[in-house]
């Protein structure tokens, strides 16, 4: 009975124990001491607990007795448990440490402009891209709204801090992308070749870049493609420049899609309206299609081929300047083909496997009677066809830290003929690399890596070493220096006449401040560029170039001022003097020029769901030759300053089903005169302007969209 | 007297478990009931409510109600806030509390519903740029929705909200969101909530809708 009696009081006086009241307070600050509101305070394992106040205060009851846990917890910092005694009635001063999260983990950002929805922070959305007025959905032309970059606007590729267009490379997923832009003619330049909705991840790195790339002395531009799409769709389009058409299809367990593309652009019914400066003779016709497949073949693996072809033919009249009064032609017909493969898996061990394979082949055969019409007119036959492969092993150490390994191969075949002449090489090229990203603290990160290269053609082997470092101040705004060595082979057209040649060299320094919140964005840079090694073309094919680029660059970008409205400015001031080709001594090149800027306005008008966009651009005159002038003189002339306003406007709108958008978009709309350069006769006494085909052109289009809602993308493209 | 002691234990224990639980139920019942007045309904009001919901959660950890308010009282806290910096932290911390939820209640009807919320609130951060992943992705959810329970009023509801506040030439349209919205009221009045505790939020907002729909 005695048991049972001592049972009975156990049960009978528990509710009691658990009735007594015990008050918890306290208050919770930041390591500098600042108070916390809407802490979450809790005792574990029960409901008992309170949020703290605006000045970080909190005080409760609880039913609990004895040692207990009590827990911490506010988004953005770590979750503290303490030991607490409910019966103590202290007074609880508890400090919580920022956790550690992407948001303010600092990212190398010396020399790039990335463009990324997966990382927040980032100076410019893919979109952001593709949003600009005046770039015709050319991925290069956006480009150059950024600074770094100059307005070369009458050969094709990105110029960027006293660089050539040659200097740049593009990657679509790691892998070299030879022809990026479609083939030239004489003043003309060719667009960029892929659309911009192809991809996730932009990356516009003007130097410094990682030592995963190579063979760019000057710029990467390292494009992502999109995995899988969001929903199944097909799209026409009808402008009056062409028609195109589309589809794209996601299974329905969404782990697999394809989708094929197709377009035909026939410019001559536009030029027979607006007169260009010269009459087109061939053309302008240009037929593209790409297919795409992409898998998902396991929760962490990603399979995607990519297949583009394109078939163009143009030619146009000019006036001769060697026998006034007579015309010259030049024709030419490119066959282009594109073909990438990559395989990306988690192979467990936190290590990750990358493959890629590509191969792209491209045909240029240019029919030309611009010299003396005696011989014969000149047929010119250029095919480059590359194969390459690249394998890529990373291993994530600690939470951020990542170590990666790799290698590429790639095989190169460059043929030329001049008529009967021909003058063909091969090269194989096989590289290396090892790159470390070190995070001493989550706010200060080393980026320490090399890379070997040997190519065949030029029996030479190099070593590039690359390092940066970024330190992060705070939430917004961080330091970023880069130091790196950046190795060329120089252009197939100079190898294929001499094989004594090495690579060019250039050295990048560059110190960068940025400050980068929810709605704005500022950043600035200092480079210092030294080029050595570079082509000579006098007396004979040599490697005695040399020349330096040094600037400042500026960025402001702005979506929080004005409502519906998303602008930046930026400026870049660049000094630049090289002694390459033919040039007698170092000056400032014909495709640099001192100040550039450029300002990029869109505006939303909900009311009349309009998008309206405006894109102004500047620079200072570029030199040109002049042979009137005395050696000592070389290129001392320049052209006038280069302006450009560009405006677009689109309209959307439902036609049936169909969600529909209409385009107008006028570039040059002011007509402003643009001189890029002078040719001059042989005897110097007559010269001729390099000026836009046509100085302003208007466009006129119309897309429709049946499944999911791509208007956006179409405003995006003017 | 054995066989008294075992009786008594055994009732003893079984009212400690209905303790337990009716602790379990006066709480959420006070709580859901708050969250229904409008005085809850400002950002520190539905930040409290949330904390309560997390504590009431890892206290019992086997409920996945709990989970549930708090994400609710999250994406509403996320959808009023000024401060569109806070949104993606609120809407990482609410999908922490679904994925809880969704464990121990797969192939809800409702998490989706406060998923296709949280889509809906990353939209609003910077709609220019979102809008192609979060739109398609908040419809898509509520389509899940639907196919977990077609009777849940608040699919409805939410459809109807999204077709009010998308422009037309967007595919907004006032006599859809209407008509879809007077479809939402039709299904509340048939809706049997499982218990007092579970999700029944909405009916009066809808209405509010609807006469914003009809002007």
């Amino acid at each position: 009975m005695s048991n049972i009696n001592r049972y009975l009081c156990l049960f009978i006086f528990t509710p009691l124990f658990s009735l007594a009241q015990n008050k918890i307070s306290g208050k919770v600050t930041d390591t500098k001491k600042r108070p916390l509101p809407g802490v979450n305070i809790a005792v574990k394992g029960s409901y008992d607990g309170a949020t703290t106040a605006a000045d970080g205060s909190f005080s409760f009851t609880t039913t609990a007795t004895g040692d207990q846990l009590l827990s911490a917890t506010l988004t953005n910092y770590q979750t503290l448990e303490l030991k607490i005694n409910t019966a103590a009635g202290e007074q609880l001063n508890i400090v919580l440490k920022n956790a550690v999260n992407a948001l303010r983990v600092v990212t190398i950002s010396a020399g790039s402009f990335e463009a990324s929805d997966d990382k927040k922070g980032t100076v410019l959305k893919p979109l952001d891209i593709v949003t600009t007025a005046g770039a015709g959905a050319d991925i290069a032309n956006a480009i150059k709204t950024l600074p770094g970059a100059q307005q070369t606007n009458d050969r094709e590729g990105l110029f960027v801090r006293g660089g050539t267009g040659y200097e740049t490379q593009t990657l679509i997923d790691g892998m070299l992308v030879r022809n990026p832009f479609y083939s030239s003619l004489p003043d003309i330049p060719g667009r960029g070749r892929f659309s911009p909705f192809l991809f996730k991840g932009t990356t516009f790195s003007s130097g410094g870049y990682s030592a995963q790339y190579g063979q760019g002395l000057s710029s990467a531009l390292i494009l992502e493609s999109i995995d899988l799409p969001e929903r199944s769709s097909s799209s026409v389009g009808v402008s009056v420049i062409g028609v195109s058409a589309g589809l794209d299809n996601l299974s329905k367990d969404k782990k697999t899609s394809y989708g094929i593309e197709t377009d035909y652009t026939n410019l001559s019914p536009y030029f027979n309206i607006v007169k260009p400066k010269n009459s087109p003779n061939l053309g302008p016709e240009i037929i593209g299609t790409s297919v795409n497949f992409r898998r998902k073949t396991s929760r962490t693996g990603m399979l995607k081929f990519y297949g583009y072809g394109n078939w163009t033919k143009m030619g146009f009249n000019s006036n001769s300047l060697e026998y006034p009064g007579y015309t010259e032609s030049f024709k030419l017909h490119n066959n282009n083909v594109y073909t990438n493969l990559t395989y990306r898996e988690n192979i467990g061990h936190d290590w990750h496997l990358y493959i890629g394979a590509s191969f792209s082949s491209n045909t240029d055969n240019i029919d030309a009677d611009t010299l003396l019409k005696n011989p014969a007119p000149s047929l010119i036959k250029v095919r480059s066809d590359l194969s390459q492969t690249r394998v890529m092993f990373y291993k994530n150490l600690g939470r951020f830290s990542v170590l990666r390994l790799g290698g590429e191969y790639q095989y190169a075949e460059e043929r030329s003929a001049f008529n009967e002449n021909k003058a063909n090489f091969t090269d194989n090229y096989t590289a290396a690399f090892a790159e470390g990203d070190i995070y001493f603290t989550p706010s200060f990160v080393g980026r320490v890596g090399g890379r070997a290269e040997y190519s065949s053609v030029l029996g030479e082997m190099n070593f590039a070493p690359r390092v940066s470092l970024a330190y992060k101040m705070n939430n917004f705004s961080q330091f970023s220096v880069a130091y790196g060595d950046y190795y060329q082979k120089p252009e197939p057209q100079y190898i294929r006449f001499s094989r004594n040649l090495g690579y060019m060299k250039a050295t990048h320094y560059i110190l960068s401040y940025q400050r980068v919140a929810m709605d704005y964005t500022f950043r600035t840079e200092i480079f210092y560029k030294k080029y050595t090694d570079l082509v000579k073309t006098t007396p004979a094919y040599n490697n005695n170039g040399s020349g330096y680029a040094q600037g400042i660059e500026l960025f402001w970008r702005d979506r929080k001022t004005f409502k519906n409205v998303d602008y930046w400015v930026s400026y870049s001031y660049l000094d630049t003097k090289r002694d390459y080709l033919n040039y007698p001594f170092r000056v400032q090149p014909d495709f640099a020029a001192n100040h550039t800027a450029s300002i990029v306005y869109k505006h939303f008008l909900p009311k009349l769901s309009t998008n309206l966009g405006l894109t102004y651009s500047f620079a200072t005159g570029r030199p040109y030759y002049n042979p009137n002038q005395p050696t000592d003189k070389f290129m001392s002339d320049r052209t006038m300053t280069y302006n450009s306003v560009g405006v677009s406007a689109s309209y959307l709108t439902s036609i049936r089903k169909a969600f529909t958008i209409f385009v107008l978009s006028v570039s040059n709309v002011l007509g402003n005169k643009q001189v890029f350069g002078y040719h001059y006769s042989t005897d110097g006494m007559r010269r001729d302007e390099v000026v836009p085909n046509v100085p302003r052109f208007i466009y006129l289009g119309m897309f429709m969209n049946f499944g999911i809602d791509r208007r956006q993308d179409v405003i995006n493209n003017l | 007297m054995k066989r008294f002691f075992l009786a008594f234990l055994f009732t003893g224990s079984l009212a400690t478990a209905m303790a337990q639980s009716a602790q379990y139920t006066d709480a959420m019942t006070k709580q859901t009931s708050e969250l229904d007045s409008s005085g809850t309904f400002t950002a520190d009001g539905l930040q409290q409510k949330a904390n309560t919901f997390e504590r009431i959660a890892d206290a019992e950890k086997s409920q996945w109600l709990p989970y549930y308010y708090a994400a609710y009282a999250q994406v509403m806290q996320a959808l009023i806030l000024q401060d569109k910096s806070q949104i993606d932290p609120l809407a990482d911390r609410a999908e922490g509390n679904l994925d809880k939820a969704e464990a121990l209640s797969p192939k809800n009807s409702e998490i989706a519903c406060i998923r296709s919320l949280i889509a809906t609130a990353r939209l609003t951060v910077d709609p220019m740029t979102r809008g192609m992943k979060y739109g398609p992705e908040a419809a898509a959810l509520l389509e899940q929705a639907a196919e977990f329970n077609p009777e849940n009023p608040r699919i409805y509801m939410l459809r109807g909200q999204s077709l009010l506040f998308t422009p037309e030439q967007w595919g907004g349209s006032k006599s859809k969101a209407k008509t879809t919205l007077e479809l939402a009221l039709q299904k509340f009045a048939a809706f049997k909530p499982e218990s007092s505790i579970a999700p029944h939020w909405g009916e009066p907002y809808t209405r509010k809708l609807l006469e914003q729909s009809q002007k």
